[in-house]
């Protein structure tokens, strides 16, 4: 199979002498740092060390349904495993994913700029990670919390004695970190763009980060709101949720979904803008109708906010209002429809090569489609009142956030691996990585959706016994999908010394990042780039590098 | 003979054996969800069927070896709005479909026969009119709609029948309804839907659909002697509520008889139909709603009547036609009102204080 990757001569490449890797060296360098691709470093590091106690609790939790009786764990203990998996997976990992490490590290450089617009906010939302990471840790350690990752008042306010309050403080801080993130998203892609650089020349990225950053600065504080009420009325009893004051336990569903359902949309964009970078490089093709991909990410963000309410269908708001919310949610799938068949538009006529981002993002494709599909099924009425609070939802949303999101991620880290770090990957192992990772997944969330039909609640210690052989199913597949985890956290580290040199394009991609040398300089640039060519203008690329000489070193 | 393990095998055969798809048709509602389900199903496949045949047919079409050369194509405003306005219109039959259901799943009949619930961590407690008393079970005859009026005494609960494919959340503080009509006997899955804590997928139990002459059966052998009404009738006394609310010409609260349904005109000047959520509002807050040509002096009896005394109050309000029993009622406790205090603690439904 033929490929795109244009290595220099590995017997005498070497990597530049002078990077954002080497400028500096100790910890203080790393700690004190105002560079946003050490930042991004930073945040890579400590989100895979988080996706990975989070996936531990998930395999616990896979292995606890293996039998229909409550057999390994007690019933306490499995619900703070299912409560922690979501909190971390959530608020520490999918948030933070793709923005905070290869948003952070390529956004600059994709503007044509030398640092984020607020270098210190940015390591400082770092920092606030890290303290949101420690209390949740704490949490944990101190004896774990079970009221769920949403929180649910009253259950959560008066009748739990785990530690709420610390995992919810971690919530909030972790809140913060997140607004910080997309504020500097927002003011570098408004303020610091290269000359010529205009709005319509942007990669996809940055328009997905940018619907995405709207949503954390809007979004985020509402969270921040209801998490300091629930901290409120759980510690001194103010009266805002506990009908029997006189409060509303309905008003912090309200709340609490405001921000929790534009979530998902700050967790998936940037991984629409991962898959709108990695396809029109595979297929060496301008993105297909690049507005319409544009804007139905803008579209996307601003129909996100006001369906928020189709998470209380069966909650008794009124007939009326869960009308307007079904319809509302059924327009916001629109412009995730438009995004998949205008990637698929774009393989048309392409020059087609199969490596492992474009591997990922068919993955991203294929298994976000049915998370998109089965999300047509909750949004319509009827069909909720069956569908909720049971395994089909759980399967739903691991489609479009491990499916999808989780799918854009590795398929990102692998596309700007050689950008970040100067080396490649191994690609026949990462390949086998790929596929393992997408059969895993449908072997363990497709049988989900057959088991919610039939009825199985969520968050159940115990079930009936004729479940268990779909249980059985999803949890063999939780283990391939395991391995598929394990295996690039084994050969990224192991690439990091022995991958292949990768020189400054080794995709022949167009974004400015692929213009400079790997990894960059600190500055990013020598020289402000003067931006005259449209986005993914391969015709551009071509021209350039017809009469130039590859040097390395 | 097996070239897998005898576990394994057996596990297979079982599986083969009891492969179910759906869960079992048992409401009258049921086949309509799943016409509704199996259209969804239908275009999503449809949906990833394209979706999958363009990546793949693409791939091989144009892969680099074939096509060495990429076409730049700009984009194309036609077959754009043709993806953009197919889903739309599927999407919008998808809502209609769904809007239909979900007002039929929960606007009940007018002659349903009412069961009231009440959940607490961590069961279902099911009062049926005549009084019988059901835990984490609920007895039902085929073929007459029921409607469920449910509450919950601490936490979000959520009460889910898979076969029927009807399911609720049971809420604090407030009245829940769902209905159904049974059509298949059989015992079937009750489910608590909402995490509700430590023991949350213990929160389950039976739903018993009986033929209806079973079902009378049933209602005969475990009435518990008092129904609901009667028992609320007992606590309207035990709590003094006669004592206002007589239909005497100078009694200092509103009539109760022949209230449940009426509209009542308030002092704040709304007008407000007094249904179950009402009554129960204004026994707990009366302040919230005071009723035109009253005076806001009725004491809140939060804490004073548990959520099944305030099922009874309900029940026996609803059914309350004329105030003479009342009014009897009233004299035979005037005579002895030392004795009223301690028989208030022994109604069941009141709360000790």
């Amino acid at each position: 199979m033929s490929t795109i990757v244009r290595l220099p001569d590995q017997k005498v490449a070497t990597l530049p002498k002078r990077t954002f890797l080497n400028s500096e060296y100790g910890l203080k360098s790393w700690l004190l740092t105002g560079d946003h691709k050490r930042i991004a470093i930073l945040y890579l590091i400590s989100i895979t060390f988080f996706f990975f106690i989070g996936g531990a609790f998930a395999a616990l939790i896979r292995l606890e349904l293996l039998t229909p009786q409550p057999d390994l764990m007690a019933s306490d203990t499995y619900n703070k495993m299912f409560t922690m998996h979501g909190i971390i997976m959530v608020f520490l990992f999918l948030v933070p994913s793709v923005p905070a490490t290869i948003g952070n590290f390529v956004i600059p450089i994709m503007v044509g700029a030398r640092d984020l617009a607020f270098p210190k906010i940015n390591l400082l939302s770092w920092y606030l990670y890290i303290f949101a990471g420690c209390f949740t840790l704490s949490a944990l350690v101190l004896g774990g919390v079970d009221s769920g990752w949403t929180f649910t008042t009253p259950l959560s306010t008066h009748y739990l004695n785990t530690h709420v309050v610390t995992a919810g403080l971690g919530v909030f801080i972790a809140g913060f970190s997140s607004i910080f993130t997309g504020l500097n998203f927002i003011v570098t892609i408004h303020r610091m763009r290269a000359p010529g650089m205009t709005w319509f020349r942007l990669p996809l990225f940055c328009w997905s980060h940018y619907a995405a950053s709207i949503l954390m600065v809007l979004g985020t504080p509402v969270l921040a709101i209801s998490l300091v009420l629930v901290i409120l009325e759980r510690t001194i009893g103010i009266g805002v949720f506990d009908p029997a004051k006189g409060g509303d336990p309905i008003l912090f569903q309200h709340l609490f979904w405001f921000y929790s359902h534009p979530a998902v949309y700050i967790m998936i964009l940037p991984g629409m803008g991962v898959i709108s970078e990695v396809i029109s490089t595979f297929s060496r093709k301008r993105v297909f109708g690049y507005t319409a991909v544009a804007f139905s990410s803008v579209a996307i963000a601003l129909f996100g906010f006001f369906v928020w309410a189709h998470h209380m269908l069966i909650m008794g708001i009124s007939n009326y209002s869960a009308l307007v919310f079904s319809l509302l949610t059924m327009l916001v799938a629109v412009p995730s429809a438009i995004k998949i068949f205008n990637w698929a538009a774009t393989l048309y006529k392409g020059s087609i090569t199969f490596e492992t981002p474009m591997l990922y993002a068919f993955g991203f494709m294929g298994l976000f489609t049915i998370g998109g599909m089965t999300g047509v099924f909750l949004g319509s009425l009827g069909m909720d009142i069956q569908l909720t609070e049971t395994y089909f939802i759980v399967a739903h949303f691991h489609f479009v956030m491990v499916g999808g999101m989780l799918m854009a991620f590795l398929a990102g880290v692998h596309f700007w691996w050689p950008k970040m770090t100067g080396r490649m990957y191994p690609e026949g192992l990462s390949k086998l990585a790929a596929l393992v990772t997408f059969i895993g997944f449908i072997l363990t969330f497709f049988p989900q959706f057959i088991v919610g039909y039939l009825g199985m609640p969520r968050r159940y210690h115990a079930y009936p016994p004729e479940f268990q052989v779909l249980n059985v199913l999803s949890t063999a597949g939780a283990t391939v999908l395991g391995i598929g985890y394990l295996l690039p956290m084994l050969y990224l580290t192991w690439s990091l010394k022995y991958g292949a040199i990768a020189g400054e394009n080794p995709w022949q991609a167009t974004g400015l990042e692929w213009q400079i040398q790997s990894p960059p300089l600190t500055e990013n640039f020598t020289v402000t780039p003067i931006v005259d060519y449209e986005a993914y203008d391969y015709e551009w690329l071509a021209n350039k590098t017809k009469h130039e000489v590859t040097t390395v070193g | 003979m097996h070239i897998i393990s005898p576990v394994l095998w057996e596990f297979l055969i079982r599986w083969l054996t009891n492969f179910a798809l759906f869960p079992p048709e048992a409401s009258t509602v049921a086949p309509q969800t799943d016409a509704l389900y199996l259209f969804l199903v239908f275009i999503s496949v449809i949906g990833c069927g394209i979706v999958t045949l363009l990546v793949v047919g693409f791939s091989i079409m144009f892969r680099h070896d074939r096509n060495p050369e990429a076409t730049q194509i700009e984009g194309s405003t036609l077959l754009e709005a043709t993806w953009t306005l197919i889903p739309l219109v599927l999407f919008m039959v998808v809502f209609v479909w769904g809007a239909v259901l979900y007002f039929r799943i929960y606007n009940p009949p007018k002659n349903a026969m009412n069961i009231y619930v009440v959940g607490k961590q961590w069961m279902w407690k099911a009062e049926h009119p005549g009084g019988q008393h059901e835990i984490n079970g609920l007895h039902i005859p085929t073929g007459r709609p029921i409607q469920l009026t449910m509450i919950s005494q601490d936490v979000f609960h959520s009460f889910s029948i898979p076969a029927f494919r009807v399911k609720r959340e049971v809420i604090p503080g407030r009245y829940t309804t769902v209905w159904f009509e049974a059509t298949q006997p059989g015992t079937y899955h009750l489910f608590c839907t909402q995490y509700c804590g430590t023991k949350h997928s213990a929160m389950i139990g039976d739903i018993v659909v009986l033929k209806p002459e079973a079902y009378e059966a049933w209602i005969e052998s475990s009435t518990s002697g008092t129904s609901l009404a009667q028992n609320g009738e007992r606590i309207f006394a035990a709590l003094g509520c006669n004592a206002c609310h007589n239909g005497n010409p100078d009694s200092r609260g509103p009539s109760l008889a022949n209230v449940y349904g009426s509209k009542l005109q308030l002092t704040n000047g709304s007008l407000i139909t007094a249904d179950d959520a009402f009554l129960r509002d204004t026994i707990l807050n009366p302040s919230m709603h005071v009723t035109q040509g009253f005076a806001p002096i009725m004491p809140t009896y939060q804490g004073q009547v548990s959520e099944e005394g305030l099922i009874d109050l309900v029940e026996y309000i609803k059914g309350l036609h004329s105030n003479d029993r009342i009014q009897q009622t009233l004299n035979t406790t005037q005579v002895s009102p030392a004795q009223s205090g301690t028989t208030a603690s022994k109604v069941p439904g009141t709360v000790n204080q």
